[in-house]
């Protein structure tokens, strides 16, 4: 793992560490925006409802949420929106993500529109915003670091939980224990961390990060560099077609033989993926892998190829994933935008065959 | 004189061995982590601590990077510690790249939304500073590969 930042925490895993089918807790990576919550005490722990669009706040302790509702467990991918920053030229500020803020891992919880359809909405919602226990970085108790949410069309999926377990254990601390909203496909901004409200409104939730240059990009291209209003930004919401190349690790010397076995993921936000190929002359190129289907909706989807290369040398490979609507990922950096968002360029890693 | 002398050996042994002492806290703390991945794993706040630590010469130069924080040493270093790494890690600032205007812009944004204070005169020295030290470099639509390990794969 890398630590990108240790004030908040901020820490990726290095595409091999990626693997396995299912990411487990300790390669998961991490994006907080404030300081972790302490002394958490669950007796005490209530997630409250409110806003402009609900018949009347209510709150919930997390045994009433873990006894109240049918719990579902789904494989979701959680991608930070910024994975990928470090390419953006002119370089976009913020943490330098580079291949490994992604991650699909099992999380079990109740769905929140059963929550919300127990709340009782007025049909005037529009959006659902969370709010966390986490700590503004000046320590500023009236603060918070961040309060994203969703539309409700995604509220109202049927993999939107709320969630209580990760990999069939309580959520890691640095992962949201004990609650986090969970919303696969979309920024992992979107799956707020150490949940105790929700607010139902009746416009675009305008918590922390959801204006600015905050996981918004440019509502029309622009050209690199360009200084773009604040009206002219639109949020991100699912995630692009896009493929991680997990077997072998970058920089593998093959000798004495001439093939390979390659393998990674590919997810494509609210979209399935229905084909991803490999490239070694650098796009010139392409063969289909062999790719399977998601155990879920808004699970990665398991790649694997088999490698005969023609005479020794240095190579790359490129994995390349389309989606279901037959968008592919570009092979150079996508477009540019303020904060370096969305780069969902070709995976590749260095191999000698010598 | 001699004494002098052996006394100024005696006060810069002393500070190698503390400093040596803060690098080899810190390369276990690495090491602990690395080998102890679910270090972050549990409930508990106290198991992401060994990464926090600090040198303990706090002034320490080396190879032209202020040991403690990692920013580049240079004219006006010192405010940018003072103001900057307060609220957030020093690695916030150091892996970015931006123009005088960037810089600006983020301190701008830090007052506006992150109870950044007023920098007064500081601030051109700072914005300075961070503009020589982190300024961005063409690198192009995509670079090359690089740090590769290289390492023979067993099939």
């Amino acid at each position: 793992m890398v630590v990108l930042n240790d004030r908040p925490w901020n820490m990726e895993a290095k595409a091999h560490l990626l693997n396995d089918r299912i990411t487990p807790n300790k390669y998961m990576f991490i994006r907080n925006n404030g300081k972790i919550p302490e002394a958490i005490d669950l007796k005490t722990w209530t997630l409250k409802i409110d806003g402009e669009a609900v018949s009347q706040p209510k709150s919930y302790s997390l045994n009433d949420l873990k006894t109240k509702f049918q719990q579902y467990t789904y494989q979701l991918t959680l991608e930070c929106g910024g994975n990928g920053r470090s390419e953006f030229n002119p370089p976009a500020k913020g943490n330098q993500w580079t291949v490994g803020a992604v991650s699909c891992a099992n999380w079990t919880g109740i769905r929140l529109r059963d929550l919300l359809d127990d709340v009782g909405i007025t049909s005037n919602a529009v959006y659902i915003g969370y709010h966390a226990a986490d700590v503004h970085l000046s320590g500023d108790p009236t603060k918070e670091p961040i309060s994203r949410g969703i539309p409700l069309n995604k509220a109202l999926q049927e993999e939107t939980l709320l969630a209580f377990k990760m990999n069939g254990e309580d959520i890691p601390l640095a992962h949201g224990y004990p609650l986090r909203l969970v919303c696969g496909g979309w920024p992992a901004s979107t799956s707020g961390k150490w949940l105790n409200g929700l607010s139902v409104r009746n416009k675009v939730h305008d918590g922390a990060k959801m204006g600015g240059s905050s996981y918004r990009v440019p509502c029309e291209t622009v050209a690199p560099g360009s200084k773009v209003e604040e009206d002219d930004m639109c949020i991100i919401e699912s995630m692009p077609v896009k493929s991680l190349i997990t077997a072998p690790k970058s920089g593998a010397l093959l000798k004495g033989g001439k093939s390979l076995n390659i393998s990674g993921h590919a997810w494509a936000g609210e979209l399935n993926v229905s084909q991803v190929s490999y490239s070694t002359d650098f796009g010139g190129t392409w063969q289909n892998c062999e790719l399977e289907r998601p155990v879920n909706r808004l699970a990665w989807q398991h790649f694997k190829a088999t490698i005969n290369f023609p005479k020794t040398g240095y190579y790359e490979i490129w994995a390349r994933a389309t989606d279901s609507n037959g968008i592919s990922q570009p092979m150079v950096l996508p477009g540019w935008n303020p904060k370096g968002y969305l780069n969902n360029a070709c995976h590749r890693i260095a191999v000698k065959v010598v | 004189m001699e004494q002098n002398f052996q006394k100024q050996i005696k006060a810069l042994t002393g500070m190698l061995l503390a400093f040596f002492g803060a690098i080899v806290v810190l390369i276990g703390g690495l090491l602990y982590l690395k080998s102890n991945p679910k270090a972050f794993n549990g409930p508990k706040k106290e198991t992401i601590v060994p990464l926090e630590t600090v040198a303990e010469d706090f002034d320490k130069i080396e190879n032209g990077i202020h040991v403690a924080t990692g920013f580049v040493a240079d004219e006006h270093m010192e405010l940018v510690v003072q103001n900057c790494t307060s609220c957030h890690s020093a690695k916030l600032v150091t892996q970015n790249r931006m123009s005088k205007a960037g810089w600006q812009a983020t301190i701008k944004w830090m007052q506006e939304t992150q109870n950044l204070w007023d920098l007064g005169l500081n601030e051109e020295k700072i914005i300075a500073y961070l503009s020589k030290n982190y300024a961005p470099k063409q690198q192009g639509r995509r670079q090359n590969l690089s740090d590769i390990e290289w390492y023979e794969l067993e099939k």
